[in-house]
Formats: structure tokens, C-alpha cells, sequence
């Protein structure tokens, strides 16, 4: 299967030099080491000199060559961020927005997925394809128009509405996938017990789905987190999400690399705890919607 | 919303309770609600999109049934082929290497040492931290004078560059950002195809005496050719859709060296308000990218028949 499988040991175990053996598994290690040191360095470099920028002064920022570690750490350059009045109420518009956007597609994609597995209608799900394909500007220029009309730019309802097309997708998919590989025996024997679907749903299959509902939330909350288009497009100066905020705050601090660098970091540090804390859902959730998607 | 979702279990309940024996299919109150939802926010968009396309549709002006005209304005508009062709460069790097950074990737991952799964979700962080966040601290790091790009070149010998600051180095630059972001994408999927594979092939390859490189390329890449497949399609999906980064970067410039269709549609849509040029731009754009994917498919077609002609 891999490199690791070629134990030497596999081949013949009495013919080889049992020292043989040993020294070339310690270079295979070091060699397993090196590569995977090589592979995450990119992400583990990026992230740490992000860290650094942030926490440096201005004269370390702009020194060179670079200081990776500052004699003096700028911790006020959070302080700073997170003063400011208007980062917190764009602190809040993102946890309105994302969390608003999360629990309607939880509420009406979790039993459409219910529903698709159930009736094998997978051609409904070319719809979700036919979403991931689009690109989201496509989105916005109707809708924009549909909200000037309606007269609810200005507030966060255009930005909820407009976070479903992104967290409504990735729910239906992930739960079509779920509830395909639950067993329907359970369900089967509850119907003739009497119960109606909905009870069915509600009681046996829902509780038994909790893993899938957990995967489908995380990643609606970061894809729906981290999104910007529409933002610039809707937000207005009091409606701005968190992305929209920073984007603004370049032009602004065109050179203040430290308080921007930790606006940066404040911002996609929920994300990246979660990437950390719920790699395994996140894994499972990207692969399966990934490897149905083609 | 809310009365959609009440009278759908009751709903649910009344045709199931007579026809018991019959299952009718009463699944469909489930789906109602996400229907609706679908309904009005991606297909009523698509359907209003391609009625604008037809007119002249711009903000605070009446708006005038023109027909094609929209379409027709786009053969000769330069700024829009100039586009394509940018999309297009950056599309083909934007799959390539990441295919083949991800792929070794996934063979390192497949390997089992010591805090893979942290190091997993290390590996993973890039394609999960905010967009906007990540290209705010790449142009820290490709700013000509004070960035540590630069800086790093200077300790191998290689002089400074410009980075995204230079209409020849922008794309590739970018290409840069977007590799970096979404291999791990590529690793993962490979990864689940990896992890699929069984062991026999390479049985009989050790005992034949393969080589590392011959059993990786006639065995494990053959069989993770349609994993590599699906992954190549969807990094074509996003790589031509992709926005964020370039907008927050280099909003297209310097100059429009790095315009692609989706940051013109931005600027003819959000910049000049011509809603209805920019409503084709969208319908020719959506077009664009199922026709690529289509030309993907036919390939792999191509590829599966003759090798199933060659009898391999």
C-alpha cells in the first residue's frame, strides 16, 4: 500500500541481516519526518509570521531584515482591535449572520436530506450542483435588486438570506450522504409500530444522524464565517461582517501592519480553532462532499 | 418559513396513516421547506439573471428590452477577453499544481507516524482560515521592500521581486496564494483514494521487485486516477470562480493585469451598476465553467476507452 508496507522483514525474514533491517528503517523514518516537516512547513510558517506581525511594533514590522521575534511584545495592537467600538458590532454582525444563516439551513436542509435519501431521488440533487458550480456574484445581482426593492438593505437580513445559498447547499449534501449510510430497519419497524414519518424522523433517525448534523454545522458556520462577496456587495457601514471589516481596514491602515495583521488573526482564529478541534468532521464532511460532488 | 415547516409533519401524518401498506411515497413534505428555500434563492436568481442579460438594465435608468445585444457587446469588448484569457492561465496553474503538490502530499499523509491527525488538521488550516485574512498577510509578505518574501530570496541568492506590484509576476503570485490555500483539498480526496486501494496489487509487486517510483506509477496512480479526477474538477470549479483573493490583493491591477471574468463581472456589476451587461457576463461565465467541466469529462471518457482498447 505504501512505501512503510516494503518492511523488509515481509520478504524474507531469515535471509536478512537483522541490522540491515534497522538501519534501514530509522532512514525511512527520517525520511517519513523530513517529508512531512516539508509538507506542513507552509502552513505552519505562514501562520506563525502572521502571529509575528501582529504582535510587533511598527519599527520591528518595518525593519529589515525581518525580526521574527520581537524583543518587545505589541499586545496593544489587540487591545487596540478590539477597543474599537465598531469591531465589536461587526464582531456581532458576523455572529448574527452566521449563526442566523446556519440554523435556517440546519432547519429546512436536515429533513431535505431526510427526505432525498429516503425517496432515492438524486436527480434533485443536480440543484446543489448546479449551486456549487455558480459562481456567487451570480447570486447577487438579482437578489441586491430584490432587496433594494424590498427595502432591506441596511439591515442584516439581506446578508442572512443571501449566507443560505452557501449554508443551505452544503447541509442538503452532507445530510443526503448521512442518512444514505443509516439503517433503515430501525425506521421500518417504527412505520409498523404505527409510527407517522414525521415521528419516525424525529424520534429514530434524527438522534441516530446527530454526527452528520455536527459535520454539516461546522462547515456551514466556517463557509458561511469566512464569506466576503457578499458582504461588499450588501453591508453597509453598520452591517459589515467581520471579512468585509478587515478588507475595509486595509485601505484605511494602508501601513499599520501590526493592528491589521491581528484584525487578520482575531478574525479567522474561531476557524482555525475549529479546523484544529473538529479536524476529523471536517475531514469526513470535505471527502464525502467531495467525492460525491464529481 | 415557520408555517411551511408546522403543517408539514401533519401533512406527513394524514397520507401516511390510510395508505399504510401501500408506502406512499410521503417523503416529500421533508423536502418542502429546502424547496422553497432552493426555490428562492438560487432559482429565482438564475431565472431573473437571464432576463436582465436581455436588457439594458442599468441602477436609477429605466431599463429597455434589447435582446442579445448584451451577448453580442461581449464579443467585442476587450476588457471581458482580456479576462478570459487571465481566468484561463490562471485556472490551468491554479489546478495543475496544486494536483501534484496534494497528490504527494497524500502520500506522505498515508503513512502512519506519530500526531497525524493534528498534523492533518495543521495541513488543513489554509483552505479553512478566512480568505480575506490570509491575502490581507500575503501582501504584508509580497510587499517589494519590507516583505519576507523577498527577504527569503535574498538568503538563497535570488533577487527581489515584485511580486503581485508587476503585471508579469501577478498571476503566477496569485497562483502562489491559491496552491497554497487549496492543496490540502487535493490531499484530502487523494487521501480517500488512497485509503481505498487494496493491498493485493502491491503484494505481488513486492514480490516481483518494483521499485518505489514503478509501484507509484503503475499502480497507485492508475487507481487513484479517479480521485485525482474528481479533485482536478473541483479545483477547476473554484479556480476559476475564485474571487476573494484576488480582489482583496489586487482588486485586478496593476492595471487589469489580473482581471478575470469574476472581478470584471464584480466591477461591471457593483462598480458601474450596468446590471444587465453584467447579468450576461454571469450567464456566459456559468457557461463557461460547465463547458470546461464537460470537456473534462469527455477526456476522461477518452482516456478510459483507450485504455480499455490498449486492454490494460
Amino acid at each position: 500500500m505504501t512505501p512503510s508496507q516494503f518492511k523488509p522483514s515481509q520478504i524474507e525474514p531469515s535471509q536478512i541481516n537483522p541490522s540491515q533491517i534497522n538501519l534501514r528503517q530509522i532512514v525511512g523514518q527520517i525520511g517519513l519526518w523530513l517529508s512531512v516537516l516539508v509538507i506542513v512547513s507552509p502552513a505552519i510558517l505562514f501562520f506563525l509570521w502572521m502571529a509575528s506581525l501582529s504582535l510587533k511594533f511598527e519599527v520591528d514590522n518595518a525593519a529589515y531584515p525581518p525580526v521574527f521575534i520581537p524583543e518587545h511584545f505589541a499586545w496593544k495592537n489587540y487591545a487596540d482591535v478590539l477597543a474599537s467600538n465598531r469591531f465589536l458590532t461587526y464582531f456581532v454582525n458576523s455572529l448574527i449572520v452566521t449563526g442566523s444563516a446556519t440554523a435556517l439551513a440546519l432547519l429546512v436542509g436536515v429533513p431535505a436530506g431526510y427526505g432525498i435519501a429516503r425517496m432515492a431521488a438524486h436527480k434533485s440533487a443536480i440543484v446543489i450542483l448546479i449551486a456549487r458550480i455558480t459562481p456567487g456574484l451570480s447570486y447577487l445581482i438579482p437578489l441586491f435588486l430584490l432587496f433594494q426593492w424590498l427595502g432591506l438593505l441596511g439591515t442584516l437580513v439581506p446578508q442572512i438570506i443571501i449566507h443560505l445559498v452557501v449554508t443551505v447547499p452544503i447541509v442538503i449534501w452532507i445530510m443526503i450522504g448521512y442518512f444514505e449510510t443509516t439503517p433503515m430497519e430501525l425506521e421500518e419497524a417504527a412505520l409498523i409500530d404505527g409510527a407517522g414519518r414525521w415521528q419516525v424522523f424525529r424520534h429514530v433517525a434524527l438522534p441516530i444522524a446527530r454526527p452528520g448534523i455536527a459535520v454539516a454545522f461546522i462547515l456551514a458556520v466556517i463557509f458561511s464565517w469566512n464569506n466576503f462577496v457578499f458582504g461588499i456587495v450588501l453591508a453597509g457601514r453598520e452591517t459589515r461582517t467581520l471579512p468585509v471589516a478587515v478588507y475595509n481596514m486595509i485601505s484605511f491602515d494602508q501601513l499599520s501592519w501590526g493592528p491589521l495583521a491581528a484584525a487578520a488573526l482575531i478574525v479567522t482564529f474561531p476557524v482555525l480553532l475549529l479546523t484544529v478541534l473538529a479536524q476529523r468532521q471536517i475531514v469526513a464532511g470535505l471527502t464525502a462532499g467531495a467525492v460525491k460532488g464529481g | 418559513m415557520s408555517a411551511l415547516t408546522q403543517s408539514a409533519p401533519a401533512a406527513a401524518q394524514s397520507d401516511a396513516a390510510p395508505e399504510k401498506e401501500l408506502r406512499p411515497p410521503s417523503y416529500w413534505p421533508f423536502v418542502v421547506p429546502a424547496l422553497v428555500v432552493v426555490l428562492a434563492i438560487i432559482i429565482f436568481p438564475w431565472v431573473f439573471t437571464i432576463w436582465m442579460s436581455l436588457n439594458e438594465w442599468k441602477v436609477g435608468a429605466p431599463t429597455t428590452f434589447v435582446g442579445i445585444s448584451n451577448y453580442l457587446r461581449l464579443t467585442s469588448d476587450p476588457r471581458f477577453l482580456e479576462a478570459v484569457g487571465h481566468t484561463m492561465v490562471y485556472t490551468v496553474l491554479s489546478v495543475v499544481l496544486p494536483l501534484i503538490l496534494g497528490t504527494l502530499s497524500a502520500v506522505v499523509f498515508h503513512q502512519k507516524f506519530a500526531g497525524r491527525g493534528f498534523l492533518r488538521g495543521i495541513f488543513i488550516m489554509p483552505m479553512m482560515a478566512t480568505p480575506v485574512a490570509i491575502a490581507l498577510v500575503w501582501t504584508m509578505m509580497f510587499h517589494p521592500q519590507l516583505g519576507v518574501l523577498n527577504y527569503l530570496l535574498s538568503l538563497v541568492g535570488i533577487p527581489a521581486q515584485l511580486w503581485v506590484f508587476h503585471p508579469a509576476t501577478v498571476i503566477p503570485s496569485l497562483v502562489l496564494v491559491e496552491t497554497w490555500q487549496w492543496t490540502p483539498l487535493v490531499m484530502l480526496i487523494v487521501l480517500g483514494g488512497l485509503a481505498a486501494i487494496p493491498t493485493e496489487p502491491y503484494e505481488s509487486a513486492q514480490i516481483d521487485g518494483a521499485s518505489f517510483w514503478q509501484v507509484f506509477r503503475f499502480i497507485t496512480l492508475p487507481l487513484i486516477m479517479p480521485f485525482l479526477f474528481i479533485a482536478g474538477m473541483i479545483r477547476m470549479i473554484d479556480a476559476v470562480k475564485s474571487f476573494d483573493i484576488i480582489f482583496a490583493i489586487t482588486q485586478g491591477g496593476p492595471g487589469s493585469a489580473s482581471e478575470t471574468i469574476n472581478i470584471y463581472l464584480y466591477s461591471v456589476a457593483f462598480t458601474y451598476y450596468d446590471l444587465g451587461y453584467g447579468s450576461a457576463i454571469a450567464v456566459v461565465f456559468f457557461l463557461l465553467i460547465v463547458a470546461l467541466a464537460a470537456v473534462m469529462l469527455y477526456a476522461r471518457q477518452r482516456m478510459l476507452w483507450t485504455e480499455i482498447a490498449r486492454g490494460a
